[in-house]
């Protein structure tokens, strides 16, 4: 028998009490080692999406399977990258990125050592002393991508974790995201705004569109790795990122309209 | 360098000229009226002459705010954690602690002057009253603030109740309590101090600073009333300098609300 898939949606239907679907007739499998963008307009349930893979919320028909058991069974195997850094103000550095571990009562000297690899790896080793008020922005979404590592996740969830630093960081850590990802290893779903970050980190580009989310398009992304800065100048690269732009455009003008 | 010192002799500059203001008041009264309000000089003077005694009902009531505030601390958690269960629980015991609050201590005092005993016992209950309720409001509204999102990640991470609350809920009210605390470390003394007026007694040297109020106004010993009023001041201060040196420890390193020293 095959591994086993490591996330599918089967007919994935979403409603939040009585309202409107938020999502509706979803069907998507990862493959290992896929790293999926999730991108489409505001409302479409993207991150509603990630938060079903999560087990923070339940489907309303079909399922999820994560390595083939509900969501909520596997979720030792998964970590979430929120929006904001959601650090814990009163821990310092190495306390945030151990507090996964401590929930699961690993012991201290293993806790440590594992703080250590993953600080190492977001190029935080020497910042483990520091409380999250001394960090600048982009330094407290690397404890917060370390406290997602520290686990060893097999599946990653990010929604949008780069979505509020500037342009520059933003590139760098996307350039270290994917250097973490030989390293480790993963799958991943990332929802984010930005076509160009959708493209330059993915193997697969999903458009989604909204009311009710669904998906619209699914856009191979070709590219190999490693990607470098240098990728980002790439013919091929840009004319991808004008392909993404041009579907998104397309949902984003039938936006509001009622489905058929 | 300059702003420590500016920040001494701002206050010690206002409390000069307050008591030149106050000198002045007491003589342009005149003589007839001068009573009213004692000299500086004079309130200073009673208050080395009843040292003794101050000193005593001073320590009084001390042990009786401690008691009661210690007390208010301790069940205030407690309180707390039980209400943040759920908004049903609060719902159904909210009007109930509030009237406890509504209730005023004069009121209250015989209640417990009947149950206790009039003393430090009664002294301690009526403090634990009046410093209860800031504590648990702001407690509890700290233990039901937690980022949405921090709690999402500790259930991803399985955590389990008790660990929700020792390591997220808990510190994260931190602040909440110390608010709740500051106000409850103002209001304890002189809860302590109406508390004994109303249920203290003189019994083995068992009185208080407001016991001893009673007897000075009562012997038109003025003098020596303002000087216990500057005793139960004292107190107030005592109490609350300890509440903040703790909130400091407590918070400096990673709460907003205190100065950044490495910047």
């Amino acid at each position: 028998m095959s591994a086993p898939i490591p996330v599918e949606f089967r007919d994935v239907a979403k409603r939040f009490g009585d309202g409107p679907p938020v999502l509706q007739g979803i069907n998507l499998a990862a493959r290992a080692g896929d790293l999926i963008a999730l991108i489409g307009p505001s409302g479409c349930g993207k991150s509603t999406l990630l938060r079903l893979v999560a087990g923070l919320s339940p489907v309303t028909e079909g399922q999820v399977t994560v390595d083939g058991r509900s969501p909520g069974e596997a979720a030792g195997e998964l970590a979430f990258v929120f929006q904001e850094a959601t650090l814990l103000p009163w821990l310092t550095v190495a306390g945030n990125v151990e507090v996964p571990l401590r929930l699961r009562g690993v012991p201290a000297a293993q806790r440590a050592e594992a703080r250590r690899r993953v600080l190492e790896l977001v190029r935080l080793g020497d910042r483990a002393d520091a409380y999250p008020r001394q960090l600048s922005g982009g330094q407290k979404m690397r404890v917060s991508l370390a406290r997602a590592l520290v686990v060893s996740p097999r599946i990653l969830l990010l929604d949008e974790p780069f979505g509020a630093l500037d342009e520059m960081t933003r590139e760098h850590l996307n350039e270290e995201l994917l250097g973490i990802r030989e390293a480790t290893g993963w799958t991943a779903f990332f929802v984010t705004h930005s076509v160009a970050e959708a493209v330059f980190l993915a193997n697969r580009v999903v458009v989604m569109a909204a009311t009710p989310g669904r998906i619209h398009a699914e856009i191979a992304i070709p590219l190999p790795y490693p990607r470098t800065p240098d990728t980002r100048l790439s013919r091929e690269y840009l004319e991808l990122v004008a392909q993404v732009s041009r579907v998104l455009r397309s949902v984003e003008a039938t936006a509001g309209t009622t489905p058929p | 360098m300059r702003k420590p010192l500016l920040s001494l002799l701002l206050p010690a500059a206002a409390g000069i000229a307050f008591l030149a203001l106050w000198q002045a008041a007491h003589v342009a009264l005149g003589e007839d009226l001068r009573f009213l309000l004692p000299a500086p000089g004079a309130v200073w003077q009673a208050a080395l002459d009843h040292r003794a005694t101050l000193l005593r009902a001073a320590l009084n009531t001390a042990e009786g705010a401690l008691l009661g505030f210690g007390l208010a601390v301790l069940v205030s958690v407690a309180v707390s954690v039980l209400l943040s269960l759920s908004p049903w629980v609060r719902r159904a015991l909210y009007p109930y602690l509030m009237a406890v609050q509504m209730t005023p201590l004069p009121v209250l005092a015989p209640i417990c002057v009947i149950w206790v005993g009039a003393g430090l016992k009664s002294v301690a209950l009526l403090t634990f009253v009046i410093a209860f309720f800031p504590l648990v409001v702001n407690t509890t509204q700290g233990l039901i603030s937690t980022d949405r999102h921090l709690v999402e990640l500790f259930e991803l991470c399985g955590a389990r109740p008790w660990q929700k609350l020792l390591l997220l809920r808990g510190p994260a009210a931190l602040p909440y309590f110390f608010t709740g605390l500051r106000i409850a470390a103002t209001i304890a003394p002189i809860g302590a101090v109406v508390a004994d007026m109303n249920a203290g007694t003189s019994a083995g040297d068992g009185g208080g600073l407001g016991f001893q109020a009673v007897i000075f106004a009562s012997q038109a010993k003025y003098a020596a009333l303002f000087a216990t009023a500057a005793a139960t001041c004292v107190l107030g201060f005592a109490l609350n300098a300890v509440v903040l040196l703790v909130a400091w420890l407590s918070l400096h390193h990673w709460h907003d609300s205190y100065e950044r020293t490495d910047r």
